[in-house]
């Protein structure tokens, strides 16, 4: 028997119709064929031509990762897709909302994080912060990871957005 | 010209019309009534009435399957949706181009749980290539256009558009369906010259090859078919066809090895295991071809020919991938095969047919026939044999033993004869899609192999069938069984038949009657051939019961689980475990 083929992360990207159903339609591939979703934005950028842009994380073997590609683009409101993790060098950033609550030494440790992490403060109670936090998403589960012991008490995250380098459009 | 101004329900009598649609299978509903209403002043568009949703999608799949032209469907709201989400399935499966017009409730009440509403487009997302719904009667023209486009073009399959009933009755513009170009859907058809250069070098270099083509072949077109012929020809290689693609290839050519796969023959099955290049053709690597992934075709090189880039390295990773259509893809493969004069190993490949005729030789279909009791294989085998002088003889099946005895001893010479469920496995498909062939052929040969199980489950068709006077012959092969579950519980479930067995079954020709049609009944061997000469030669629909053994199992056979060089080839040839444990959880 040969190795069990290796599992990998890829990003990528789906340029779409902004049209009702769309978002279902990808959700519902992913789920019906058992595909990972590790996680997905979806944004419309570009008006005057009703395109949406969807950004899927997601995880498989090589086999299941161009199964994944060529199930998408038989989805007939896709215009292109992209592995931006194949493709090339690309940019990926993620945004996460994270409340953080308590007082005293704590309070000042969770400021000092924040400000090493580059976390903006979005909102101050005598009790609590929110910080606003931008980074690919291995900075974020950092910087979570270290509130967790400072008062963590929410989190929103959007998901990751990604572009390749370079001059060239999707 | 005609106004261009008119109701949605106008528009879509226009647009079926434009798009050259004679026949539509359907059922009125309160939410379908103003196109019902449309319907009722014109005569372009005859509409066939069934009896129950599910028989609209099927008769629509046997009318598309058997003229290459797209199958239309038109249906209520709510129930009438959910009763045809079966067909639709079966026809995405099996890559049948359907389009299905569904009423809606107004465009006001949908999400308020209005009677008879359902998410239509959510329920038949995952089961159909595409749909829509219309919000706007002047999209309406536009999207049943782009509807048949995609549903027949590319890989093939079906599309729905959901239409609440204001958008029937508002008055919009109508448009033409000049050549639509959609902004993301475009199938490709010309296949990439480098890829088809590779493949033809794999192919002449190869010792054993074996063509694997299916029912992309059949979708492709006559041409398709043709080439896949000539190709054949040209190349002195062997040919196997998957179930849905039989008739691709004339069953009497020498070089057809008769259908590969689970119940398929011996010499296909071991000379997909025993290939050293394999060229698959508008087939997919289905688990009933494969069997065991791990094992199959072990020491092949494999080009897969395909419209849908989706179904290549799917199951099995192969070489060489070719996507475009087949006629397409073919065309210039035997252009470039002449052009380069290949010329496979003519010594090899002498030696690799004289393993196939010693595979051959095995006569894997022999079965042992009886004098008292009809055994199903001879019952299909005569059916064949006093209906094989005329050219207009077309196969449909329900499912279970009886479709898989009628693939392997009903031979067809050209495609789009033979209509069969293979992806989804329908239980009740036979009768509606003969119902739907017999409308597009009213002068053919009709005959619906059928299991006494499956036809029970569309049996109100023979109702339409009366309706319509379709001389729509009935072949029952009527063991009184599941026959297929049967079989698995006596190979698998050590004999314990638990609810296989039918009691109460109904008098199949009391029943033929009732629906004005004609009942015969066969329990000997000696009868079978004079009920099929007279049910041949009745001009009225017939239902031919013919009692068959019930204990007849289907062999060949690939237990689940198992490899190709793993087939039992009958009854004598029982395995202490014939299915491993990784087998016992496969279907």
């Amino acid at each position: 028997m040969p190795a069990p083929a290796p599992i990998a992360r890829h990003t990528i990207a789906v340029l779409v119709d902004n049209e009702p159903g769309v978002l279902a339609r990808v959700i519902g591939l992913f789920s019906g064929r058992g595909y990972n979703i590790e996680s997905l934005t979806v944004a419309e950028v570009n008006a005057a031509e009703k395109l949406s842009r969807i950004t899927i994380v997601t995880s498989g073997t090589p086999m299941v990762i161009e199964q994944i590609k060529a199930q998408l683009a038989r989805l007939v409101p896709v215009h292109k897709i992209s592995d931006l993790t194949t493709a090339g060098p690309h940019v990926e950033r993620e945004l996460a909302l994270v409340k953080v609550r308590g007082g005293g030494e704590k309070r000042v440790e969770a400021l000092r994080i924040a400000d090493i992490f580059r976390a903006r403060a979005l909102d101050s109670t005598p009790e609590s912060f929110i910080f606003e936090i931008v980074g690919d998403a291995g900075k974020l589960d950092a910087f979570i990871a270290l509130m967790a012991g400072l008062g963590l008490v929410d989190v929103s995250r959007t998901g990751v957005v990604a572009i390749a380098r370079g001059p060239e459009p999707l | 010209m005609a106004k261009d101004r008119m109701s949605g329900a106008e528009i879509v009598l226009q647009a079926l019309k434009d798009q050259g649609v004679s026949h539509i299978f359907g059922y009125p509903g309160g939410a379908v009534l103003p196109i019902y209403d449309a319907l009722f002043g014109q005569n372009d568009v005859q509409h066939i009435l069934v009896r129950q949703e599910g028989g609209a999608v099927h008769a629509a799949e046997g009318y598309a399957r058997s003229t290459g032209k797209v199958g239309v469907v038109l249906v209520t709201s709510g129930p009438g949706v959910t009763n045809s989400v079966t067909g639709l399935t079966d026809a995405l499966m099996d890559s049948i181009p359907l389009v299905c017009i569904t009423g809606q409730v107004p465009t006001h009440l949908i999400g308020n749980d209005a009677f008879q509403e359902c998410d239509t487009t959510g329920i038949t997302r995952p089961c159909t290539k595409h749909n829509y719904l219309v919000k706007n009667v002047d999209d309406l023209a536009r999207v049943l256009h782009e509807a048949f486009h995609v549903a027949r073009s590319g890989r093939p399959g079906p599309v729905l558009v959901d239409l609440p009933k204001d958008i029937q009755i508002a008055i919009g513009s109508y448009i033409p369906p000049a050549r639509v170009v959609h902004k993301s859907y475009k199938p490709r058809l010309k296949g990439d010259p480098v890829q088809i250069k590779r493949a033809v070098e794999i192919l002449a270099q190869a010792k054993r090859p074996l063509i694997y083509a299916g029912g992309g072949v059949v979708n492709s077109g006559p041409a398709a078919a043709q080439l896949l012929a000539q190709f054949a020809r040209v190349s002195g290689f062997p040919v196997t066809l998957t179930l849905m693609g039989l008739g691709a290839f004339p069953a009497s050519d020498p070089r057809f090895l008769g259908m590969l796969g689970m119940h398929g023959t011996y010499e296909a099955n071991l000379a997909m295991h025993g290939c050293d290049a394999m060229i698959a053709i508008g087939s997919r690597f289905d688990d009933r071809i494969t069997g065991k992934l791990a094992a199959f075709s072990p020491h092949s090189r494999k080009i897969h020919i395909d419209v849908d880039p989706s179904s290549i390295n799917k199951n099995v990773p192969v070489e060489v991938g070719i996507v475009g259509d087949v006629a397409h893809v073919l065309e210039d493969l035997i252009k470039f095969w002449k052009s380069t004069q290949a010329k496979p190993d003519a010594k090899a490949l002498k030696a690799w047919w004289g393993q196939i005729d010693g595979w051959r030789a095995r006569d894997c279909l022999r079965y042992q026939n009886s004098e008292t009791i009809i055994k199903p294989q001879y019952a299909i085998q005569r059916l064949y044999e006093l209906t094989k002088g005329r050219d207009d003889v077309f196969v449909t099946t329900e499912v279970g033993q009886h479709q898989m005895w009628a693939a392997q001893f009903f031979k067809f010479e050209k495609p789009n004869h033979w209509l069969t469920s293979g992806g989804l496995g329908t239980m009740g498909y036979g009768l509606p899609a003969a119902m739907g062939v017999q409308i597009a052929h009213p002068k053919a040969l009709v005959v619906d192999i059928a299991g006494e199980a499956s036809i029970l489950m569309n049996i109100q068709e023979m109702s339409t069938i009366a309706q319509y006077r379709l001389p729509v012959k009935v072949f029952l092969i009527n063991n009184q069984y599941m026959g297929m579950v049967r079989q698995w519980q006596e190979l698998i479930h050590g004999g314990r038949y638990s609810e296989s067995y039918m009691d109460s079954l109904p008098d199949f020709v009391k029943l033929a009657e009732s629906f004005g049609a004609v009942g015969l009944r066969a329990t000997k061997p000696s009868e079978v051939d004079g009920v099929i000469k007279a049910m041949i030669e009745c001009p009225k629909a017939v239902i031919a019961d013919i009692m068959v053994d019930p204990k007849e199992n289907c062999f060949p056979m690939i237990p689940s689980g198992a490899a190709h060089n793993e087939m039992l080839l009958g009854p004598a040839d029982k395995r202490e475990q014939p299915i491993s444990e990784d087998g016992m959880v496969l279907v």
